[in-house]
């Protein structure tokens, strides 16, 4: 599930400078068995780490093999284009989960992401759990909750043919499905109904949400970049095009 | 995937949908049709969208009059209001497409979904990267781009030549023709994925080096390049990677930690380091 790893937001581009506002809504926790390890009853394992992470106000969760809490309808009738609620479904993932697979967790508060360690430590379910987030908050919330870090995956950012991404905005979006399932001019098509007021940016959200496979698109993150997109406010900026982990192009 | 003629009425909905843009109302035929050199059986609009089941002739009628009268049309965006999309079975090569681009689809190699790869994702059970040594994820095709294996290949044969480990649990390594050259089998070296992950172990002090060759070896190829680097915390949670990240250029903001809560729970499997004493044991370490 590289698909947390490569988030953009502005740092890609800009660096960590005063200047670059940090990303402080986007904390996933998922959980990943090991083959022959430590995956016996790891469908149980995996409802108890999602039943616990709902006492603390996730804004997704998901699991990799059916979806996140809100999911494609198979049967719609015409009257839905009038009355289709975006509500979440949280116990159809649980029942989903049927075997191997990996479980995330979204929040967008750190207080959340750091009371859901502080159970996940006390619950001790067995599996592999792993923070996708900037690294600073990670760290500190795994100091906070008393443990050491056990390992650390550093995204470097992307390079190769840059000029092939869409802009700053659009794969902020996009890439909060790192799967690639959001595509981005699926996303660029939300901001624009967004702007024109065909939609707000809820309904767009929840839109998008549907097309990841796994549950860890960020809904109250996408949520505020429509609204700035709508707005005018400064959000992400700064051509994709720079988009190489900041290191100098030569 | 294709598009059943018979039932798409060329609302258009899937078009944007599509992350390889690979779909196209025809205006000969006025009916959305894939380019399946471009698809990549990821089956993003078979399984994302939602589907309604109208009788297409009475939704072609009305769109035509409501095309002739000019009206605005407001549809929720993520339906197909026919059901039109039609999985194809796939074959080989093509099947590859499908493992390596729905993530919803284990890889037989691993058994695992997604991409495939476990990284240091189940370190603290597995021991896969151990202190002193660094573990590189380069992805190809992500963000929305694709890549061909012909691509992947020239990679992986730059780093071959370096003589790096390619791990052996990787759907990539499991394609490779010669793992120690680095080449892919020639059956699908033109074959298009949403993304496919090299995975490689180096000693720690080589990281400069490998990143610099891929830097390189990406300026080459015909797609985008996403570059991971992990590798294993001192027993109080200290790391030395993100200092020498730095001071080659790179900006270290964002990442994966395994908090090290894993262990081991099969009975009879062993345990690398102290992932049998659960995460008590290390929550004493770190105080």
């Amino acid at each position: 599930m590289t698909n947390t790893l490569h988030r953009y937001s502005e740092h890609y581009a800009r660096g960590t400078g005063d200047d670059v506002r940090p990303v402080t809504d986007d904390y996933i926790v998922f959980a990943m068995a090991s083959k022959g390890v430590n995956d016996d009853a790891v469908a149980e394992k995996y409802r108890a780490f999602l039943r616990l992470a709902l006492k603390f106000q996730p804004v997704n969760i998901g699991d990799a093999t059916h979806g996140g809490w809100l999911r494609p309808k198979r049967d719609l009738t015409p009257t839905n284009h009038w009355t289709r609620a975006h509500v979440p479904d949280p116990e159809a993932v649980l029942k989903g989960i049927d075997g191997p697979s990996t479980v995330a967790a979204v929040f967008d508060r750190y207080e959340n992401m750091k009371a859901f360690v502080d159970a996940l430590v006390e619950a001790d379910i067995g599996v592999s759990v792993n923070i996708a987030a900037p690294m600073d908050s990670a760290h500190r919330c795994c100091k906070d909750a008393g443990i050491a870090r056990h390992s650390v995956e550093y995204s470097l950012g992307f390079q190769g043919r840059l000029d092939k991404l869409p802009e700053a905005r659009t794969l902020e979006l996009s890439t909060m499905c790192g799967h690639g399932m959001v595509s981005a001019s699926f996303a660029r098509k939300m901001l624009d109904w967004v702007k024109e007021n065909r939609r707000t940016p809820a309904e767009a959200a929840a839109y998008m949400a549907r097309f990841c496979s796994c549950g860890v698109f960020n809904v109250k993150r996408a949520e505020r970049l429509l609204e700035e997109a709508r707005s005018g406010a400064s959000g992400a900026s700064g051509a994709a095009q720079k988009a190489d982990g900041g290191k100098p192009s030569r | 995937m294709r598009i059943d003629p018979k039932k798409c009425v060329g609302c258009a909905n899937c078009v944007p949908v599509c992350p390889m843009g690979a779909i196209a109302v025809s205006p000969a035929l006025n009916r959305a049709v894939v380019d399946a050199d471009a698809c990549v059986e990821c089956f993003t609009c078979f399984r994302g969208m939602s589907k309604e089941h109208l009788n297409p002739t009475f939704v072609r009628a009305v769109r035509r009059v409501a095309k002739w009268a000019r009206f605005r049309f407001d549809p929720e965006p993520d339906v197909c209001p026919t059901d039109a999309l039609a999985p194809e079975e796939l074959t080989w090569p093509r099947i590859v497409r499908r493992a390596f681009s729905d993530p919803q689809v284990p890889h037989e190699s691993t058994g695992i979904h997604g991409r495939g790869t476990a990284e240091v994702k189940t370190n603290d059970v597995t021991g896969r990267v151990k202190e002193g040594e660094a573990g590189c994820v380069i992805e190809f095709g992500r963000p929305g781009v694709g890549a061909r294996f012909r691509d992947i290949e020239r990679m992986t044969r730059a780093l071959a030549a370096l003589g790096v480990f390619f791990e052996p649990m990787n759907p990539v390594t499991t394609l490779m023709a010669d793992a120690k050259a680095g080449t892919i089998r020639s059956d699908i070296l033109d074959e298009k994925v949403l993304s496919a992950i090299v995975e490689i172990k180096v000693p720690f002090e080589r990281v400069p080096e490998v990143l610099a060759k891929v830097r390189e070896v990406s300026r080459t190829l015909d797609t985008v390049v996403a570059v991971g680097v992990s590798t294993r915390c001192h027993p109080d949670g200290n790391e030395p990677l993100r200092a020498l990240l730095e001071r080659e250029g790179y900006v270290a903001y964002r990442g994966k930690t395994n908090l090290g809560l894993g262990r081991v729970t099969v009975p009879g499997a062993k345990a690398p380091e102290a992932a049998a004493a659960g995460p008590a044991a290390r929550v004493r370490e770190a105080t």
